[in-house]
């Protein structure tokens, strides 16, 4: 059986936040008098992560997904409830516990500005009490698995974008952690970077076995590297599970666009009790349930003249957005 | 353990710092030449016969102004602005869960940013002697030494002093604020401005007691060769670390519970 190496029980987190009025009179009364409220940004969550599983965030903007992972890396400090990530208490930042996890932030760095990437490598390795030749040994088995070798030797401010995160998380992973927090990796990455970068982690998780915890605004990120989510609205959990099960759950439908040999036939689908999505001449893109769609084809082929029919998902964006404004799923 | 973190951690980060450091060349050299207050300082004192007051010569007192130029330069700390600067951009958070303080990163920033100023100070004395040959003089090798680890005892005391100012970041964001309102007791107070001798009896019967003497003065006179007491006065200077050390410490710990990670 599979251990769980996270473990979050009733975790809340409370932050204090000064108010201001508007205008001068605001300003001036901010001056003397600063009201501060607490604001309770994550609310009694409890949940646990298995070993070697991927786990992506989702929420909208200010939801609590970074501050969560922020908490199980240990970079703050929770105001109530209790975390355990690889049998460690985070927050304590015992030197153990360090060498086993990474937190990579789009947009973040850590590579120094000025130096070329190979030189932060050798001191994160350094850092991580790794002698010079186990350094050099990963530093070559990472590059070859991020495709980046020329650019270890180029300065950092003369990266690009890619190459920059591609070192950031070189820089991260030297010490071989076993647990990935990664924070919007892909922020800001064209396409075959972000592709890449996704090729990259799966293949980091198959070999390593680590566990990866994930947030990310891009859906490809999600669909392509979890199997599992954990959507978070206002500091809650609104959902824990699978990532089919819940696709399934928000969009219990399939868009079938059919192409008609004539147009007349076209007209004619709404009589039959199908609600027509889309119409481009003799194309109809209809949406029907799932557990409808071999009685509604059977229907269809037998009243109709079809010259093609294609059967899609609806768009994972559309549905990914409804998880975002939902209290519960 | 402790030698592993100094021969592997501290000597990579200090290899490294000096890299970057040397990226800064003239910025660096352009610093070392901004810190010639104590030359137009001296300036002021011969100029207008200050010295005879205090009971000291030309000679020495040039010297002291050189000697201060030279630990000024070799113990000057930005760490708290550094810090502030990270801090407010979250560029602190992947520092702090490296198993490294993030502390000591500043620390070889401070230390390699000295060895690389140290030819900049030579060609600055050079031209000091040119301009005063009379104040040449070679300290012997007992009182070089001395002189190295008192003027670094003062760069440790002014380093956990704006470490613990720097802590400061974690509940309000402009922690170097405070370091303004110090740098003043530490312009006047310090010697660089004027040997502590030259005080009134009343202010240096108080001026003891603060670390500020043995930030500038004590390493100063040490190296010129005025009279010193050297033992006591190191005694104070380690006794202003172990004092400062823990309260360091203690902010430190403190703080990172209110680590908010903001900009990251």
């Amino acid at each position: 059986m599979v251990k769980n190496i996270i473990n979050v029980e009733n975790l809340s987190k409370s932050f204090d936040v000064s108010s201001k009025e508007p205008g001068l009179k605001g300003t001036i009364k901010h001056f003397f008098i600063r009201k501060t409220k607490s604001l309770k940004v994550i609310k009694d969550i409890s949940f646990e992560i298995k070993e070697g599983e991927i786990v992506g965030f989702l929420g909208a903007n200010g939801a609590g997904k970074t501050t969560i992972l922020k908490m199980l890396c240990g970079l703050i400090y929770p105001s109530k409830g209790s975390i355990l990530v690889s049998g460690y208490s985070p927050f304590r930042r015992k030197e153990n516990f360090l060498k086993k996890i990474t937190l990579i932030m789009g947009q973040k760095q850590q590579l120094i500005w000025d130096l070329p990437p190979i030189e932060s490598f050798y001191l994160n390795a350094s850092i991580y009490d790794l002698d010079k030749f186990e350094a050099k040994r990963r530093i070559k088995k990472l590059s070859d698995m991020l495709e980046i070798d020329d650019e270890l030797y180029i300065p950092v401010r003369k990266l690009s974008l890619g190459q920059r995160m591609k070192s950031e998380l070189l820089a991260a992973l030297i010490h071989e952690p076993n647990i990935l927090f990664l924070d919007e990796p892909t922020l800001g990455l064209d396409i075959n970077a972000q592709r890449n970068l996704r090729k990259f982690l799966k293949k980091y998780n198959k070999e390593t076995n680590a566990t990866i915890c994930l947030t990310s605004h891009y859906m490809k990120d999600i669909t392509s590297l979890c199997k599992r989510v954990i959507c978070v609205h206002n500091g809650s959990i609104s959902y824990d599970g699978e990532l089919d099960l819940l696709l399934k759950k928000l969009s219990p439908v399939k868009e079938i666009l059919i192409v008609f040999r004539s147009d007349e036939d076209a007209l004619k689908l709404e009589n039959y009790g199908f609600t027509i999505k889309n119409k481009i001449k003799n194309e109809i893109t209809i949406n029907v349930e799932n557990n409808s769609i071999t009685s509604s084809l059977k229907t269809i082929f037998n009243n109709f003249d079809i010259e093609d029919i294609y059967i899609n998902e609806p768009p994972i964006d559309e549905v990914i957005g409804k998880i975002l404004i939902k209290k519960n799923i | 353990m402790i030698s592993n973190l100094i021969n592997r951690k501290i000597l990579t980060l200090l290899k490294v710092q000096y890299s970057n450091m040397l990226e800064y060349r003239v910025e660096i050299a352009l610093w070392a030449i901004s810190g010639v207050i104590p030359f137009f300082m001296l300036n002021i004192w011969t100029n207008n016969s200050l010295n005879e007051s205090i009971n000291i010569s030309n000679v020495m007192l040039s010297r002291y102004f050189l000697c201060a130029f030279f630990v000024r330069q070799f113990s000057v700390v930005w760490v708290v602005f550094s810090f502030e600067e990270d801090s407010l951009m979250g560029k602190v958070s992947p520092y702090l869960i490296q198993p490294l303080n993030p502390f000591f990163r500043y620390f070889a920033q401070h230390l390699a940013e000295q060895i690389t100023r140290f030819p900049f100070a030579i060609i600055i004395a050079f031209f000091f002697f040119i301009f005063n040959p009379e104040s040449i003089w070679i300290p012997n090798l007992g009182i070089l030494l001395l002189s190295i680890l008192s003027t670094f005892l003062s760069f440790l005391i002014q380093f956990l002093i704006q470490s613990i100012v720097a802590c400061l970041c974690f509940w309000t964001e402009k922690a170097s604020s405070i370091e303004r309102l110090l740098f003043i007791p530490t312009l006047f107070l310090s010697g660089l401005l004027a040997p502590v001798v030259s005080f009134p009896e009343y202010v240096k019967s108080w001026i003891y007691l603060t670390p500020f003497p043995y930030l500038i003065d004590f390493p100063a006179n040490v190296l010129s060769g005025n009279p010193t007491n050297i033992a006591g006065g190191l005694s104070i200077q380690v006794l202003w670390v172990l004092l400062l050390f823990p309260a360091f410490k203690k902010m430190w710990s403190a703080g990172t519970k209110k680590y908010t990670a903001m900009g990251s």
